[in-house]
């Protein structure tokens, strides 16, 4: 999310601050019908108990933290009130305003050495920690869930080198990943990622969340990318684990643990990462389609006319254009008129490649065959940089525009393909069904809006359901229904944005038994005390 | 100078290919010029006459008989003219030149002069200037040489019965209205395409300008449209073909960055500010 949106959200009044209704503890829910995989599945609006195993943070604690940073700024407290429980918001609480820790302590440290001496000093004294970078996250997975200890990146913010022949990049993880990418465009290169909450996400917590974005289907995954971490452990041991090769086969290849861990089983430090020439030619197309159905034609027609330049495929809902364009108006002054002939849903297509004419002309002749054989409804080219950035909003803005309607939902799933939507269909009927849903969607709510959209081309579908404020009510509607769902199409219940605190109940869903104890294995190899980034993840 | 008919009107815009708006412009190694190896586009403010031509012509169907779009530049400049048909013009004309030729305003202005007297236009609508030489001169020497009247900075036109023009002008101290009669030329400002027209892309807006009011949205090329304009008729003609000479007068000795600011220096954090306020005696 940008930083002007997270300042525009920080303004709210506190009172119209949406809350989560009251926290108590309940009884641990039976396991669903579906192929037992699970522990016991907890309702995701309860958060767990705070673990009486971790130290309640004193001043004594601050005042030997505040020996190891070399800068005083480093470290905020609500203890000794060099701030105040306000100064400690933007960190306690979530981007979606769902989740609010209580954390009275933020360390930001200033070098590796320093995040090390932090760790481990609270290690020995069984505080707990929660690392956060850019505090983007969509699973509540970077706050506090009680009074964990934060331990922020955000001023490990060095790019320490890069190799302009071989395209490696190595820098700190507080670097934000836009800046990152200015960097590496000025040398021609570009970073094998990008999401919507560039200008705010750090690297280390992309590398710890696998972030996907929407180029994953161009770039691949980070598991792919990363080639050396350096981090943290939860001892407080600094691993090097940075090294720039591209093929090293000597061992375990340890950092695609850490790659996705989310936290749990050490501070990702650093990264070094291979990043590719960028593309010099780009273009992007949107398209209005009749059906679920044709935008899966012109899906696989993409792939087939476009090969190697296809860069991006994203689809959305017409209830998804509809909410976007509804926020270009009320927020960011309207946006000019894109399609003559609206359609049920959307989709658009960017292709990136070296060579202008090359792609221009393979994208002339899709377009044609697109056309003449009626596959679209219509269909808009963007004919310069402007128009590009435009129509790209049109899905970038998808998040903001439901954080702005309402309190968010957010399910990330992944199911294959032909079976994507009807996920969606499903929800709404059972919204429907229980009397919170009025056809697409009402301003008063209880529910505003259902939207289905995502990342056609990795299998990934977001649905967010825009409610009048979160409760408890219409989470047991939705929860565990809809992970319900996904297993019965052997499908991921978070594709790429995590468990984190919400789905880490969730877990059994989509992995068995025996995956999930030779998790919990690993977990407890690296932190026996279970006191990095509690009561998430894998519980 | 002959008569006109208050309807049937033809209509001339002269569309530049010029680097694009959102491109960071950079210093050739010969520094004599810009890097010019980058993504290129329609001028704007050209985007912006196509616009309003196509307005023109949908407010009243009976008033504006044909719009051509005419480009004097490299082969590539057909890109640019396919964009003009693919947003609703008829037909184009591409006067060819080497690659990196620079044609300066005023052979700009001899060669729109040559067309129009070779065809009949009432109505010539294009840019103010190019954002690549930002010269703004094209429009006003054409004028002087067609003994045409001249409207610049158009933030508004209406083309009446008759022949009758009235065009809303922005200058310094406001805005200013003209009347004056086709044949004419017209150049356009930002905000023309005003009133009907839908506001600037939010991402644009954000960059472009801190008005909100600011308007001008010319129409996204659609899908229907660019195939309509694959069949659409280019004529291509070579610069002798029309007795011209585009041999440049001026020579350009140099270019530079702007001197880089100097002084001021980053702090980490407060207290680092703190310190060097008490160095500098400030505090």
């Amino acid at each position: 999310m940008s930083t002007a949106a997270r300042s525009l959200a920080r303004s709210l009044p506190r009172h119209l601050a949406r809350r989560p209704a009251p926290l108590r503890a309940s009884a641990p829910r039976p396991a669903p019908s579906i192929p037992a995989h699970t522990t016991s599945i907890r309702h995701g609006g309860t958060l767990p108990d705070r673990s009486a195993s971790f130290t309640k943070p004193t001043e004594d604690h601050l005042k030997v933290i505040r020996g190891f940073l070399s800068s005083p700024t480093s470290l905020l407290s609500t203890i000794d009130g060099s701030a105040s429980a306000d100064d400690l918001a933007v960190y306690n609480d979530d981007w979606m305003n769902k989740y609010h820790g209580k954390g009275p302590i933020v360390v930001k440290p200033k070098t590796t050495e320093e995040l090390s001496n932090v760790m481990k000093y609270c290690y020995d004294n069984n505080l707990a920690v929660v690392p956060q970078g850019g505090n983007t996250g969509l699973v509540g997975g970077s706050n506090p869930v009680h009074d964990e200890i934060i331990l922020s990146t955000s001023n490990l913010n060095q790019i320490r080198s890069f190799d302009p022949v071989s395209g490696v990049l190595v820098a700190d993880a507080g670097v934000i990943l836009e800046t990152a990418d200015h960097y590496l465009a000025e040398q021609g290169f570009i970073f094998p990622l990008d999401l919507g909450a560039k200008g705010s996400c750090q690297i280390g917590g992309n590398v710890a969340t696998n972030a996907g974005g929407l180029r994953l289907l161009r770039w691949g995954s980070l598991h792919g990318s990363v080639l050396g971490l350096e981090a943290v452990l939860p001892d407080g041991t600094i691993w090097n684990g940075l090294s720039t090769l591209r093929k090293d086969n000597t061992g375990f290849d340890l950092k695609q643990l850490f790659i996705g861990s989310e936290g749990t089983i050490g501070v990702i430090t650093a990264i070094s990462i291979l990043c590719p020439r960028r593309p010099t030619a780009m273009n992007v197309a949107v398209f209005s389609l009749p059906s679920y159905e044709a935008v899966q034609k012109v899906f696989s027609e993409a792939k087939g006319s476009l090969g190697e330049i296809l860069s991006a495929f994203e689809f959305w809902d017409k209830q998804s254009f509809s909410l976007v364009k509804h926020h270009m108006e009320e927020h960011l002054g309207g946006e000019r008129k894109v399609f003559e002939t609206e359609g049920e849903f959307y989709c658009l297509i960017e292709t990136a490649g070296s060579n202008a004419e090359h792609d221009e002309e393979k994208l002339s002749n899709l377009l044609e065959h697109l056309m003449s054989n009626e596959m679209v409804l219509d269909g808009v080219l963007a004919q310069d940089q402007t128009q590009f950035s435009s129509l790209w909003s049109f899905r970038e803005l998808l998040p903001e525009a439901s954080g702005k309607a309402g309190s968010v939902y957010k399910y990330d799933l992944s199911v294959p393909v032909g079976k994507m939507y009807s996920l969606v269909e499903r929800i709404r009927e059972r919204l429907h069904q229980a009397g919170l849903l009025e056809g697409d969607g009402k301003k008063e709510g209880p529910i505003r809006a259902v939207i289905g959209y995502g990342h056609m081309g990795d299998g990934n579908l977001h649905i967010n359901i825009v409610a009048d404020k979160y409760k408890e009510e219409y989470e047991k509607v939705i929860e565990p229904y809809i992970y319900e769902i996904v297993a019965e199409n052997n499908g991921s219940i978070s594709a790429e944005h995590g468990l984190g605190v919400m789905k880490a109940p969730y877990i059994g869903y989509s992995k068995n038994d025996t995956s999930v104890e030779m998790m919990r294995k690993i977990k407890q190899i690296f932190d026996p005390k279970g006191l990095l980034n509690p009561y998430k993840y894998i519980v | 100078m002959r008569p006109t008919l208050p309807s049937l009107i033809n209509v001339l815009v002269p569309v530049k290919r010029s680097i694009d708006y959102a491109v960071k412009i950079r210093i050739a190694s010969d520094g004599k010029g810009v890097d010019t190896n980058v993504k290129h586009s329609m001028n704007p403010f050209d985007e912006i006459a196509v616009e309003e031509a196509i307005r023109l012509r949908e407010k009243d169907p009976k008033l504006v008989t044909s719009i051509t779009a005419l480009s004097i530049g490299p082969a590539k400049a057909v890109d640019t003219i396919r964009t003009a048909l693919a947003m609703g013009a008829d037909s184009g004309i591409h006067i060819t030149v080497p690659d990196n030729t620079v044609v300066e305003p005023i052979s700009v202005a001899h060669a729109i002069k040559k067309v129009i007297e070779k065809n009949k236009y009432e109505l010539v609508i294009m840019g103010k200037q190019a954002i690549d030489d930002d010269s703004g001169s094209t429009g006003g020497m054409l004028a002087g040489m067609l003994n045409w009247g001249q409207a610049s900075f158009a933030s508004k036109l209406q083309v009446g019965q008759e022949g009758k023009v009235q065009v809303t002008r922005e200058i310094d101290g406001g805005l200013e209205v003209l009347e004056g009669k086709l044949p004419m030329i017209v150049t356009t400002d930002l905000r023309l395409n005003g009133e009907n027209s839908y506001p600037l892309p939010a991402v644009a807006k954000r960059t472009l300008s801190a008005d909100p009011t600011d308007s001008s949205e010319p129409r996204y090329a659609s899908l229907p449209n660019i195939m309509k304009a694959k069949k659409k008729k280019i004529e291509t003609l070579k610069p002798e073909d029309l007795g011209l000479d585009f041999t440049p007068r001026l020579e350009t000795v140099s270019v530079s960055e702007p001197a880089k600011r100097t002084g001021g220096g980053k702090v980490e954090n407060v207290d680092e500010l703190v310190a060097k306020l008490k160095e500098a005696a400030l505090l």
